[in-house]
């Protein structure tokens, strides 16, 4: 039996049990190119469109998001304004479905059944890197094929897609080099979704200035390939390079240890418990700490760097009296940095929203993995437990926009000598999207209560409100629908005036939601 | 004396399946209870039922004389419960689990913690993720054990265990019984319900097929037995608590009532024996020998 004997079955599997899951992903990344250059081409129709949005499109934070915007034209366009998401999706994207395929079926045991057969030593690890890279091909080539639906250039349209399979690739890689560090599997996802989230990072910074942190990232890498701005090709073979170089890494790994087992060894921990260890709160505690303390950081970190572009833009802007004309009428606020803190804190909301979501499905969580059954059967009753893991998702996130409205009132009143003025100002910023992360805790509360099994669904709830945010306006979609997301009520500080009433509303659909869901949980059977 | 549980007439179904059929039990204050059953009889699901974690769709379910539904978080303080598929928090060790189930049920003997933890070879330190099968159970078991209370609820709890275990679990039960605990075992094994119970119910999809002491069941615990001896047997189909005897020149197969199985070895010993083979007979062939035709009839 060779190390690979059973890879096209175990790959076959892996398919089958993805036959809903990875379809989506693909489809997600294959249309949202093409979504994006149509709706450039209805807004922009000539040239001189075109070139006024230039100056709007070069400033240091559009920078940082976006990436640096090579050359004005409709696949410029469309290539600066997607990529960064795409590449992240994808990333995500195989990243998950390695691990999935791996460490989670190692974790569970089901891969000791599985070996026990005609398996060779290395065949779930092939089977997870063949899986995720034809997923990875298949958006590509489908991205590339639709935006040539469009009518863009070929040649343009070829490089965005193998810029996004090459991502694809990496990361996928990464995550085979991951699962190889610890015993479990969602250490493994927090490894590889920490090395995207640096590489986002590094080349963030490194395109508005410090180029050549743009060149330490992948992410970097993909955005440089320079899609419909005169083709870099060779820099695909950078991420080809990485992503072969990690697989070997990962497979020499792999074939020092026991299945199982990890590289970071397992250290023995307490035979007692702690005293607090001795209510469903106390375990909630011990649950979630290790992932709200991660956030914190992030956050914090996040937050600072933020609040430090904000001075940058205006010291930028200010010299341009039109610019910033037209900037303050786009924020619909007094001034250029107001309505690019607001707009900031927008997204600020739904990436902590993530952090609600997650916290919040941790219910489920439990429950299918039959963690809940045995607490039940002791004094504990079902609300109180619920209660204690909720408690996280409603506190948990107040603190994390705390932690991103306080740093960036430090980083950016530290800039412009007003520390005490703009710390309450970008906390109240940060604070207010707390109601509209709260509602989607709300869903995920009644889907868990009502309808277990659609629990999940929260995630597609918040994607489509970030969905909205990102297309809403572009995709001129009718009003009630937008609005149909919690975070187009939230009122946009600090530049807009602040108003209770839709924070009030909010937090009262948010209650409503939870307390039906923990009713039907109260009434429903466990399982 | 009361029972500790009383079910009756007891029904749940999951979309099609009827897991439970009009399913009778009671457990007497005091005894060890086997619940015997095939795989997917519906032990698991009348467990639930009894612990309040599922709603019965009709009949009674009585625990500890309250209702399980509704009297949960009282009637739990008062028993313990062991999954039969036991899953521990990746993070958590062993040692940890056990306090925290021990200290949310109400209290742990730190005492006999420490000698169960002793007895089952039970390393406290290690995370949860690492334990095997075995020793996950072993982590259930000794919460359950170590607990202050009257009942336990042990949903087949030497599925994973090794036979020296399995030892341990046995005297462990025993001892559980001097203390007058109840005990409700759930097993799909018969000789284990054999060593261990006051008295059995045996349910089949979803329905009490048969109930009663060790002593009533004893048409249940029969003995296949092959040979090969010396000579071709004579008179053995005489003799009582004989049953399917095959015949094949010296070669003679057939089930024994286990208290007849001394008289027929001995006959057997008078022909010379050249090689004996003998096993328990399964539960499926308890149940296709014994209640074929009741469940044909139902
Ligand atoms: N949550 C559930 N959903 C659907 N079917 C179930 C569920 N739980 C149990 N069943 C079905 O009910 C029957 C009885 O299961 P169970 O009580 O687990 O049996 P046992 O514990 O005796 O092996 C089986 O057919 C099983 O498939
Ligand atoms: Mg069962």
């Amino acid at each position: 039996m060779s190390a690979l004997t059973g890879t096209r079955h175990l790959t076959r599997l892996a398919f089958r049990l993805d036959r809903l899951r990875l379809p989506v992903w693909v489809l997600a990344i294959a249309l949202l190119p093409m979504a994006t250059a149509a709706q450039y081409k209805q807004l922009y129709p000539t040239k001189a469109d075109l070139d006024s949005v230039r100056a709007v499109l070069s400033t240091p934070a559009l920078v940082a998001i976006g990436g640096p915007l090579f050359r004005v034209s409709l696949g410029g366009l469309t290539a600066w304004k997607i990529m960064s998401t795409e590449l992240i999706l994808i990333g995500l994207m195989s990243l998950l479905t390695v691990v999935r395929h791996t460490r989670t079926e190692e974790e569970t045991g089901r891969l000791e059944l599985i070996s026990a057969g005609v398996v060779g030593r290395h065949a779930p690890l092939t089977a997870a890197l063949v899986t995720a890279g034809l997923a990875d091909l298949v958006a590509g080539a489908l991205a590339a094929l639709f935006l040539l639906a469009t009518g863009l250039p070929a040649t343009g349209s070829l490089a965005l897609g193998l810029a996004v399979c090459v991502t694809g690739l990496a990361f996928a890689a990464i995550a085979a080099v991951a699962v190889q560090l610890t015993e479990n599997a969602r250490t493994a996802i927090a490894i590889a979704g920490a090395v995207l989230a640096g590489s986002y990072l590094l080349r963030a910074v490194g395109d508005t200035g410090p180029t050549w942190l743009s060149w330490l990232s992948p992410l970097g890498w993909a955005i440089h390939i320079r899609a419909y701005a005169g083709e870099r090709w060779w820099v695909a073979g950078l991420a080809v390079a990485l992503a072969a170089l990690l697989a070997a890494l990962a497979y020499t790994l792999a074939g020092r240890r026991d299945v199982g087992a990890a590289l970071l060894a397992q250290r023995p921990g307490p035979a007692m418990a702690a005293a607090g260890l001795r209510s469903p709160f106390g375990l909630a505690w011990r649950l979630h700490r290790g992932l709200l303390a991660g956030w914190l950081f992030g956050m914090a970190v996040a937050g600072a760097a933020l609040g430090g572009a904000a001075s940058a833009l205006t010291d930028q802007i200010a010299v341009n009296q039109e610019l910033t004309d037209m900037l303050a009428r786009l924020g619909g606020s007094k001034g250029v940095t107001d309505g690019y803190l607001g707009a900031v804190f927008g997204i600020v909301g739904l990436v902590v929203a993530c952090y609600t979501v997650q916290a919040t499905l941790r219910l489920r969580a439990e429950e299918s993995a039959g963690r809940l059954e045995p607490l039940l059967a002791t004094r504990t009753g079902r609300v109180r437990w619920a209660l204690s893991h909720l408690v996280f998702a409603v506190v948990g996130s107040a603190l994390l926009l705390a932690a991103a409205g306080a740093a960036g009132g430090l980083a950016y009143g530290a800039q412009i000598s007003d520390v005490g003025g703009q710390v309450p100002r970008l906390l109240g910023a940060a604070m207010v999207q707390l109601p509209a992360a709260w509602v989607l805790a709300g869903l995920g509360v009644a889907l868990f209560g009502l309808v277990p099994q659609a629990t999940p669904l929260t995630w597609v709830a918040l994607v489509a409100c970030l969905v909205l945010l990102e297309l809403g306006a572009l995709l001129n979609l009718s009003r009630w629908i937008v609005d149909a997301s919690p975070f187009a009520h939230v009122p946009k500080l600090p530049g807009a005036e602040f108003s209770a009433t839709p924070v009030l509303w909010l937090t009262a659909v948010a209650v409503v939601l939870a307390a039906a869901g923990l009713v039907g949980f109260r009434r429903r059977d466990i399982g | 004396m009361t029972d500790a549980i009383s079910v009756s007439g007891l029904v749940k179904t999951f979309g099609r399946t009827r897991a439970l059929d009009g399913l009778e039990l009671t457990v007497r204050t005091g005894e060890v209870h086997g619940f015997l059953g095939p795989n997917g009889a519906g032990k698991s699901t009348t467990i639930r039922v009894l612990l309040g974690l599922l709603r019965a769709d009709a009949g009674t379910a009585t625990l500890l004389g309250g209702d399980p539904w509704r009297d949960t978080a009282d009637l739990h303080r008062r028993l313990a419960y062991v999954p039969g598929e036991v899953t521990l928090w990746p993070s958590l060790t062993g040692g940890e689990v056990i306090d925290l189930l021990g200290r949310l049920r109400g209290g742990l003997d730190a005492g006999r913690r420490a000698t169960l933890l002793e007895r089952f070879d039970l390393d406290p330190t290690k995370k949860g993720r690492t334990y095997s099968k075995g020793n996950r159970q072993k982590v259930a078991l000794v919460a359950a054990l170590a607990s202050d209370v009257e009942l336990l609820i042990l949903d087949e709890p030497t599925s994973g265990l090794d036979p020296l275990m399995e030892e341990v679990f046995r005297t462990c039960i025993a001892e559980e019984r001097k203390n007058g605990r109840t005990v409700l075992l759930s097993s799909h094994i018969l000789a284990e319900v054999e060593a261990l119970c006051d008295r059995v119910s045996i349910i089949r999809a979803g329905r009490t097929v048969d109930t009663g002491t060790l002593a009533e069941l004893r048409h249940l615990t029969r003995t296949s037995i092959t040979a090969e001896l010396a000579a071709t047997p004579t008179g053995l189909d005489a003799l009582p608590g004989l049953h399917d005897l095959v015949v094949d020149g010296p070669r003679v197969r057939f089930d024994v009532d286990n208290e007849h199985l001394g008289d027929v070895l001995r006959q057997l010993t008078g022909c010379g024996v050249r090689s004996l083979t003998s096993q328990p007979p399964t539960l499926e062939e308890l149940f296709l020998r014994h209640y074929e035709e009741e469940l044909v009839g139902s």
